[in-house]
């Protein structure tokens, strides 16, 4: 110790002796090894289960149906040739992009008028509305498929009652993608409203007051001040929703299973016809991985917003 | 035995910005040492250091004799008070104050002597069973201070701990501090940014600045005889005042020539300690409290009349702040309330030279 | 006299009219709300309402078509009754219940403990390992079904409820860690400090303070893992084909649908059984609930 002590006294010393570095490296290397081990776990979740299946899932894309030869990326080939296939592309991005779009705009409108009534039966309201998200999605699709049944429709019983005609929900290209887009605007708009909801409701007061001291109408203040607080919010959920939905499965599978001729099929649910169902594993991985460009666009801007975020709030 | 004893200790960050640049202290068994300055000048990083909650770079801290570089916090026998309390929000005020001493594994009737000990010494007997949430800031204070006193440890070390009370209630607790004090006798190192709260607890004050000591003594040492102009200008409020002035021979009397005409008599009894500064561009020094309205029939000895036309009065009722200008030197007189000052008015002040300072501007040193 | 008996409006005629337009206009604004409210909770309650009432009526009612479905005559609980009685379907529930428990508790332990690293204790490699755990939560389970199909038919894992307590974590833990970095980022950091000089050390740290202070964060990220995993959909339906080994998503999806004549009733009361759990957790934990869901976006 005294030694350690007068070394420390020598005057024109460097601050960092090599006495106490190596003790302290010692320390920092202890909490690193704690921290490391706590994170053991995760590490091997993500390692594991999703790192390591993704690129399992290149590797298996470039083999044959039998998993027996390496065969480049004729599988990518072969799919892009493929009418079916290409029905799912566009089938996937149209759904895709409408049903977000639908969710985006009318959980915007509901959170804002939950925002308008008086806070007393806000809660009430809110816990009405998010039923929809709450029930897992396959079994409430189970619901909305009974109601699209052909002949016992309670829907079109409605709709027959005010006058109108029946309708081949899940008969018919177009209405059987309309029907899936129905249901996952149902259960996805929710979420967009409770999310929007937070976001308005984190808007100071002031600042609306401010704005309409300066003279802005109601659509001024949603324009000018509603909006840009809200923007990230928004953009970090369409973004989020985008992924979630152009890779969603229950609902196509419950509601169509594809049909009408294949023509309602997402990345997902075929994939899933093609790699399980068809027993061609290698073309099923294949299929999923067209997912991939999209997702890794949509990640990139999510990621960007995420960080603004933080900054903006640090 | 629990002196503290600071040898060169240098804080350096990551880039090389250094916070703390080699200081050293020696504080005394039961000693009360305030580390003051402005915010950024390294006090807390000091006391951080103490407590082991920041590496040291280099030097040695020793507590009690022991050296303590390398020892975690937990095994320093220090206990600490928070700027902002942390004060654990999920335990009653018991469970906070017996925490450290149940991780220590004290048997539980030592736990509850201790505990109900402190909570007497702090008057918070009965706020025993609530949560922090339902308290007052004053109160939280006390739990902090509580937490710190059952440990009975060998150091107290106080982080700003007043800074989130309102001034009412900090100038109640600066005393309830000191009170605790002199009953444990414990020793104890306390970080402020406020020079009264530094003089009114310390036994010696430690005033830092960028990442140096600039001085250390007793609160009205510091005060009469300031080492540095930093120190001249952070002690009192409000703060002492400095004006360009160039020192000159008058008979066999030193003269301090200020800007604009006024001639200001040195006392005799300095001539020789200014008398090497001869004809040099030096700063006088001279608090508000020692430049007086010139009361009628006033003979104190060393006494200087100097012409000034305030242009900003401010009435705070036991007294009236005059503030005028030389030469862009923004100079304040504390008056009686009685004088009649008015903004642009002629006012005749008293400087009182035996408490005049004069400091070499390139050093900033008080000479 | 005349002035103190006349009415403001009278006196002001401009600002009385002012007052009644900004008061017409809230009271508008209102009306709309309500009305889009109501409009949206028809909307939304309808599907979940009508799977009731099917649920409630008898088979022969169902297929009458000669009524209108949204009518009951007559209420029964047969179909609950012959749910219930069905062992299929009681080892549905089972095995949801096994599998759902097995992974809330090991979602949490890997995420508290490795948030609690990630949040408090920097270390080399922290800040990328926390950019990949978002990342993570970005990548959909359609995307890894079928290597993980591979992978877990190369465990012998297949038809197992024990391939589903290997995979679901994928779904909850990036999720469950990234809300709980941001709840124990929130408590403030003399906290710890107090406790390391109270003489705690990480393991207490962890257990004594930061898991009690960040509770709400825990219920609402152990109610996530728990809809989560109860939902599941996409593993199960790919790795398991015996009724035995099913969950209650896929079973209630594959195997209560037979023939060309549906049990209505009974699947919708089996539907409505399956998914009593979540919304059972929902009405009594919303606001954890909620917090859960919008913490993703509000605290990262």
């Amino acid at each position: 110790m005294p030694s350690d002590a007068s070394a420390a006294l020598a005057p024109g010393r460097a601050p960092a002796s090599a006495a106490r570095s190596s003790s302290l490296r010692r320390f920092a290397r202890r909490r690193s090894t704690v921290a490391f081990l706590m994170t053991l776990p995760l590490i091997a979740v993500i390692g594991g289960l999703v790192a390591w299946p993704a690129s399992y899932a290149i590797y298996l894309a470039t083999l044959n149906r039998r998993m027996t030869a390496f065969i480049g990326l004729e599988n990518f080939d072969i799919l892009l040739e493929n009418e079916t296939f290409r029905g799912v592309i566009w089938q996937s991005c149209f759904f895709a992009i409408t049903a977000v779009l639908l969710k985006a705009l009318i959980g915007f409108w509901l959170a804002h008028m939950l925002h308008h009534i008086p806070s007393k039966g806000q809660r009430k309201w809110r816990g009405m509305l998010l039923v929809p998200w709450v029930i897992p999605p396959a079994l409430s699709t189970l619901g909305w498929w009974w109601m699209f049944e052909p002949s016992y429709s309670s829907i079109n019983w409605l709709l027959n009652a005010f006058g109108g005609p029946s309708i081949p929900w899940l008969g018919e290209p177009w209405w059987a993608r309309i029907s899936v887009i129905i249901v996952n605007v149902w259960y996805g708009a929710p979420f967009f409203m409770i999310m929007y909801l937070a976001a308005l409701k984190s808007v100071p007061d002031q600042l609306y007051e401010a704005a309409a001291i300066d003279g802005a109408t109601g659509w001024q203040g949603l324009v000018h001040v509603t909006l840009p607080m809200m923007r990230n919010i928004i953009s970090i959920t369409v973004l989020f929703s985008l992924i979630v939905t152009f890779a969603n499965y229950d609902i196509v599978r419950v509601l169509t299973n594809g049909g009408p001729r294949d023509l309602t099929h997402v990345f997902a649910s075929y994939a899933f016809q093609v790699g399980v169902l068809s027993g061609n594993i290698p073309r099923g991985a294949a299929v999923s991985l067209f997912m991939f460009p999209l997702l890794a666009v949509v990640a990139f801007f999510v990621l960007r917003g995420v960080n603004r975020r933080q900054k903006e709030m640090a | 035995m629990a002196q503290v004893t600071l040898r060169r200790i240098v804080k350096e960050y990551e880039g090389g910005v250094q916070a703390v640049k080699g200081i050293d202290l020696d504080i005394a068994d039961h000693e009360f040492v305030v580390l003051v300055g402005p915010s950024g000048c390294g006090k807390s990083t000091t006391l951080r250091m103490i407590a082991g909650l920041e590496e040291i770079s280099a030097g040695d801290i020793a507590i009690g004799g022991a050296l303590v570089n390398d020892i975690p916090p937990r095994d320093r026998d220090i206990a600490m008070v928070f700027q902002n309390y942390a004060l654990y929000p999920h335990m009653t005020v018991y469970d906070n104050m017996a925490f450290g001493l149940m991780l220590r594994k004290f048997p539980k009737a030592e736990i509850d002597r201790r505990v109900k000990e402190a909570a007497r010494i702090l008057d918070i007997g009965m706020l025993l069973d609530r949560k922090p949430k339902a308290l007052s800031g004053g109160q939280r204070q006390r739990v902090a201070m509580g937490r710190a006193i059952v440990r009975d440890p060998k150091v107290f070390l106080f982080a700003e701990p007043l800074s989130n009370l309102d001034a009412k209630l900090r100038v109640q607790m600066r005393t309830e501090i000191k009170k605790v004090h002199q009953t444990v006798k414990t020793t104890t190192i306390y970080v402020t940014h406020d020079q009264v709260e530094a003089m009114t607890l310390a036994d010696r004050v430690v005033v830092m600045n960028h990442g140096v000591i600039e001085q250390v003594g007793p609160p009205q040492e510091l005060y009469h005889n300031p080492a540095t102009k930093f120190v001249a200008g952070f002690i009192g409020s409000p703060a002492m005042n400095f004006i360009p002035c160039r020192l000159e021979q008058s008979g066999s009397a030193l003269q301090v020539q200020l800007p604009g005409g006024a001639a200001l008599p040195v006392p005799q009894d300095r001539t020789a300690r200014y008398q090497a500064h001869l004809g040099r561009e030096l700063l006088f020094g001279i608090r508000p409290e020692h430049l007086t309205e010139v009361r009628p029939n006033d003979h104190r000895e060393n006494m200087a009349v100097l012409e000034a036309v305030p242009e900003v009065v401010e009435p705070m009722g036991m007294e009236t702040l005059a503030h005028f200008w030389i030469e862009g030197a923004e100079i304040c007189a504390r008056l009686d309330p009685a004088t009649p000052a008015a903004p642009g008015r002629k006012l005749p002040l008293a400087a009182d030279m035996a408490k005049m300072h004069l400091i070499d501007p390139k050093t900033n040193k008080v000479l | 006299m005349s002035a103190t008996a006349a009415r403001p409006s009278d006196v002001l005629p401009g600002l009385g009219r002012k007052i009644g337009s900004l008061r017409r206009e809230r009271r508008w604004a209102l009306v709309t709300a309500y009305i889009s409210l109501i409009i949206a909770a028809i909307f939304m309650l309808g599907p979940p309402l009508y799977m009731l009432l099917t649920s409630l009526k008898t088979s022969a009612e169902i297929a009458d078509l000669s009524r209108s479905p949204w009518s009951i005559s007559e209420i029964t609980f047969s179909n609950y009754a012959q749910i219930l009685g069905d062992p299929m379907f009681r080892g549905f529930f089972y095995n949801s219940i096994i599998v759902t428990v097995l992974v809330v508790a090991i979602t949490m332990v890997i995420s508290v403990l490795a948030a609690f690293a990630l949040a408090r204790m920097r270390f080399f490699g922290s800040q990328v390992l926390a950019t990949g755990v978002f990342l993570t939560y970005l990548v959909p389970d359609t995307l890894l079904f079928i290597p993980l199909y591979q992978i877990v038919g190369g465990l012998g894992l297949l038809n197992s409820i024990w391939g589903l307590v290997l995979v679901y974590p994928t779904l909850t833990v990036p999720f469950c860690t990234w809300i709980m970095i941001g709840y124990f980022a929130s408590i403030p950091k003399e906290l710890d400090e107090a406790a390391l000089i109270d003489g705690a050390n990480w393991m207490q740290m962890l257990t004594k303070i930061f898991i009690p202070v960040a509770l709400p964060g825990i219920i609402a990220a152990t109610i996530f893992a728990f809809t989560v995993s109860w939902a599941a959909f996409v593993y199960p339906t790919a790795f398991i084909t015996q009724p035995d080994s099913m969950p209650l998503t896929i079973g209630v999806v594959s195997q209560l649908i037979r023939g060309d004549t549906f049990a209505w009733g009974q699947l919708m009361a089996g539907a409505l059984l399956a998914a009593l759990p979540p919304v059972i957790v929902y009405a009594f934990l919303m606001d954890y609930y909620i917090a859960g869901l919008t913490a993703g976006a509000t605290k990262g």
